[in-house]
């Protein structure tokens, strides 16, 4: 190819209307007439609703109607991913409705809208709303919520339990930890976390009276998968009365992937106006108790081996609270994604694992930024260290000597990636793992660790080190496994592209993902630029408005690359294809003598007998003399349904450093060694790492959601929550290898997950090990100057 | 009706005048009154920094003023940053840097940004990082941003196109 920007650090195309103010996200969007609604937000945890009075808000200035939960006529919210798929496992499934009717389940559930002329108003207007609650006892914690005595959310769901799923070999995991020389076992606590996109979420509903056609502009990863659930599953209009746009999305790691009952709420009111457009915007406190939390898993691990080091088994109880309703796939993170990785990098030859979802009296929870896998990482990466230290080895080494190795490949896990009913299996696809440990090792200094930490003692400080071996499941996922019997998601998991050449050349991808500020627009163009031999800057991405592109999955789980791509490429393929025989026709030769060299298509043997891609658009798209049976133009469109998922795989190693006065943890230094496989553009590659870790790097140190037991969210704004800051990081120190993927043509695996699953790990083991000299063996996240200045004066006798 | 204000500003050198309720914040009256929206609300406490703008020179969040006490002022915003169709340096150091991904945050940090490099021309990354502490970003774990404002930096000192 003569073009060859595919893998190049090319500045991002569209960065130029975000640096100068003229991106278009939700808030920015103002239409003719449009009103602004405001919901009105449980305070309670847990209550019944005996009354909403609404007289004296109907009547507040500027005020266009106010609703409750009875006026709308919609289905409660779908719940789209049961445990275990339709493989016949109890799931008790209870979703919110569009505004709540008998009962509230957590604090932020809404119970009334208004809409009026202003936002001001709206707002103003919901405190003349008077709502006549019966408070009941409330419950947050997942293992409190399943004692006997506990206040009770459904009455579906005994003992609040959602579903309880196991995977792997019971009787074979069983036997190996009865069997083994050395078992630990350890209490784990994965808090809760609240995601924070820098935008909230947001969006305008108009209904159009003249064509009965429902549009909505939404802040979402997943507009094509929200018009189809909205149509088929809670207003009952058909879908293709239903249109949904994603304008520029300022951020979202999950939280914008779900069906919310704000999108029917919106439509519904400029139903009920006539049509008048009607915006919601999420306010930031609002949306701590109105858009999805990610983690909270409590789990009890037991891993088993021998006293040389070899790992023979992995037993894992985990409480998954999914929150006091469940959102859209709540149940499949803690499931599919999280207990099929649980042995992560290791051939440990025993896995099981036991799954329990339970309600409690808080914001529900699905997927956040690496949904599953980062609780999963955690797990297997604090089990490995607890191992380590029990029977006297070195972290990386018990670690190498039990990597899958990477003659192994692909590897089918025994926690149960292969086993999902129906047949449909996934297997590890690649790997090589012990270059990037050494490479890591090597880079962090870790022969000479044991001098630093005594010259920390020496400063009053402890030096801690820790490791995280990670993998990942990228590019969700081949259709067949994804949706099999037995797995969840019923439905597909492919990706779409359309490419049209129009005929002075200009050509349009319209690509069925959705981004949210990972460059989409910039690497669909390296690769169709690379593709079809044409310049960057004669190719314009579109995507994100269901009036326009293929339906497409949208983008989440790591996906895009891999799948998105390659839908791309197999666009291109067409174009060239059809291309070859437009040339074909104009040089009057035969087709298979043609021969393609970037935008050149010439006669085999003879360069001078060529016609430009641009030409060739030209003469088809004009179609004033196509071969016989050609139709005009090149306009292809491509499905790809991925025939595995990709795994990157890394080391990460953090350096903490600990006051032994104030408990305060100092991130010194942290190392990621990461393979990604091949890079589209390797500058957006390393911004993505650099985000992710600081994300896992916040669960550990800093970030966590904090319920009283009354069920009030006490971490409820930003004042409150402790997002991370630019002082709190060191410059983060990135390295690679490259083991390319056999999944997909450009051999990508996928990396907006990567740094958030491997980062926690990391310095969680680093903050441990650190604390390892007191007799620490294990502490609970996030490591706050309190919770650490309490371990060290309970280590060492004082008061804690 | 609710009481209305007169106020006058200059915003980006043009010279407005707009009536608002007392109660009107600044971010609002940008956004929503003159419909310049590149400057963003990411929270409801003064934490996040996405609306900072330039009053009388100096970043402040916009979010935290009323509009009233920006009477007889003078403002710059994000849109007002570049030189016509020439980039400040500092908006050029974001993108050449890839000092942004999802864009939200980038109108409050650049102007934080440039209101650093007016006050320390050539900042440690320590300084960078103590003076955006105000600006949350949830993408880029702030590597970026701060080696585009250090090279934002290096190109003011050497007189590279810098307007600020």
């Amino acid at each position: 190819m003569t073009t060859d920007v595919l893998g190049a650090r090319i500045k991002r195309v569209e960065d130029p209307r975000f640096i100068t103010g003229n991106g278009n996200y939700l808030d920015d969007i103002k239409l003719p007439s449009m009103a602004h609604l405001a919901i009105l937000r449980s305070p309670y945890a847990h209550a019944n609703i005996r009354s909403i009075d609404i007289a004296a808000a109907k009547a507040m200035p500027g005020v266009a109607a106010v609703f409750v939960g009875a006026d709308i006529p919609y289905n409660p919210l779908p719940m789209a991913w049961p445990a275990g798929g339709s493989a016949g496992i109890q799931n008790n499934v209870n979703t919110p409705r569009v505004l709540a009717t008998d009962s509230v389940k957590w604090t932020g559930e809404g119970v009334a809208a208004v809409v009026a002329d202003t936002a001001a108003q709206a707002f103003d207007a919901l405190d003349a709303i008077i709502v006549d609650y019966e408070p009941l006892p409330a419950v947050v914690d997942a293992e409190k919520a399943i004692a006997p005595g506990a206040p009770q959310l459904h009455e579906n769901a005994p003992n609040n339990v959602v579903f309880e799923w196991s995977v792997g070999d019971k009787a074979g995991t069983d036997a190996a930890v009865d069997a083994a020389e050395v078992v630990v076992r350890q209490r784990l606590v994965n808090q809760r976390l609240i995601p924070n996109p820098m935008e909230t979420r947001g969006n305008i509903g108009w209904y159009n009276p003249g064509t009965d056609e429902y549009t909505i502009w939404m802040s979402s990863q997943t507009p094509h998968i929200q018009r189809l659930l909205l149509a088929a599953f809670v207003m009952g209009v058909p879908e293709h009365k239903i249109r949904c746009i994603s304008p520029d999305v300022g951020g979202a790691f999950g939280s914008k992937i779900f069906t919310y009952a704000d999108y029917p709420l919106t439509l519904f009111a400029s139903k009920a106006l006539g049509g008048r457009p009607v915006k919601w915007v999420e306010a930031r406190r609002e949306s701590y108790g109105s858009t999805i939390h990610g983690r909270d898993h409590i789990t009890y691990l037991e891993i088993a081996g021998t006293r040389d080091g070899e790992i023979t088994g992995l037993r894992v109880k985990t409480l998954a609270n999914l929150g006091g309703r469940l959102s859209t796939i709540g149940p499949g993170i803690p499931t599919t994604l999280y207990a099929r990785v649980l042995s992560g990098c290791y051939k440990i030859p025993n896995v099981y694992a036991e799954v329990t979802g339970v309600y409690t009296n808080t914001t529900f929870v699905d997927a956040y930024r690496g949904a599953g896998r980062p609780e999963a990482t955690y797990v297997i990466e604090r089990a490995m260290d607890l191992f380590a230290a029990e029977i006297g080895m070195d972290r990386a080494e018990i670690r190498r000597r039990n990597f899958i190795a990477a003659d192994k490949f692909p590897y089918e896990n025994p926690s149960g990636l292969g086993t999902a009913s129906g047949g449909a299996k996934i297997y590890i696809d690649s790997g090589n793992y012990e270059p990037a440990l050494d490479k890591a090792l090597a880079t962090a200094g870790y022969a000479g660790i044991d001098k630093a930490k005594t010259d920390a003692r020496k400063r009053g400080k402890y030096l801690g080190i820790g490791l995280s071996t990670y993998i990942e499941v990228c590019g969700v996922a081949p259709s067949k496994w994804i949706g099999a019997v037995g797995e969840g998601w019923g439905a597909a998991m492919w990706e779409s592209a359309n490419i049209k050449m129009h005929l002075t050349g200009k050509t349009v991808v319209t690509m069925g993902t959705q981004p949210q500020g990972q460059g989409h627009e910039t690497t669909y163009s390296q690769i169709v630029s690379h593709e079809l031999g044409i310049p960057m800057e004669d190719i314009v991405v579109q995507h994100s408005d269901t009036q326009g592109t293929p339906f497409g999955y949208g983008s989440y789980g790591s996906r895009t690359s891999s799948v998105g791509s390659t839908a791309a490429i197999k666009a291109a393929a067409k174009i060239r294809e059809k291309a070859r025989r437009m040339a074909a026709h104009m040089l009057e030769a035969a087709v298979d003598d043609i021969e393609v060299d970037g935008a050149n298509y010439f006669v085999k043997g003879s360069p001078d007998r060529v016609k430009t891609i641009q030409e060739i658009a030209f003469a088809i798209d004009l179609a004033f003399d196509p071969p016989e049976g050609m139709e005009p133009y090149l306009d292809e469109t491509a499905y790809h349904d991925t025939p595995n998922c990709t795994w990157p795989f890394g080391t990460h190693i953090a350096i903490v450093e600990i006051d032994e006065d104030t408990g305060h943890v100092d991130l010194v230094r942290y190392v990621a060694v990461d393979d990604v496989g091949k890079k589209i553009n390797p500058m957006i590659v390393d911004g993505q790492l650099h985000g992710g870790i600081a994300q896992g790097v916040g669960q550990a140190l800093w970030e966590g959601a904090v319920y009283d037991d009354n069920g009030q969210l006490l971490t409820g704004s930003m004042l409150d929550y402790a997002m991370p800051r630019a002082s709190y990081f060191p410059n983060l120190e990135l390295g690679e290898t490259v083991t390319p993927s056999p999944v997909n043509p450009i051999g990508v695996k996928g990396v907006g997950e990567a740094g958030a699953i491997a980062s926690t790990a990391a310095v969680a083991n680093a903050v441990v090990d650190a604390l390892s000299p007191l007799g620490i063996r294990h502490l609970d996240m996030p490591y706050t100057p309190q919770t650490v200045w309490r371990a060290i004066q309970g280590a060492k006798g004082g008061q804690a | 009706m609710p009481v209305s204000e007169h106020i006058a500003f200059v915003v980006n050198g043009t010279p407005r005048e707009l009536d608002v309720e007392p109660r009107r914040l600044l971010v609002q009256a940008l956004r929503e009154d003159l419909d310049m929206t590149g400057t963003h609300v990411g929270c409801d406490t003064s934490q996040c920094g996405a609306c900072t703008v330039h009053v009388d020179g100096r970043a402040v969040k916009s979010c935290t003023m009323l509009a009233v006490q920006a009477d007889g002022s003078s403002i710059k915003t994000i849109e007002g940053l570049a030189a016509g169709d020439v980039l400040h340096p500092m908006q050029t150091a974001f993108w050449e840097q890839h000092g942004l991904q999802c864009g939200f945050c980038t109108p409050g940090m650049i102007m934080t940004a440039v209101d650093l490099l007016g006050r320390n021309p050539d900042p440690t990354d320590d300084e960078i990082r103590h003076a955006i502490e105000g600006n949350f970003c949830r993408c880029t774990g702030y590597q970026n941003i701060v080696a585009a404002i250090r090279a934002a930096a290096a190109a003011m000192r050497t007189g590279a196109g810098a307007t600020a």
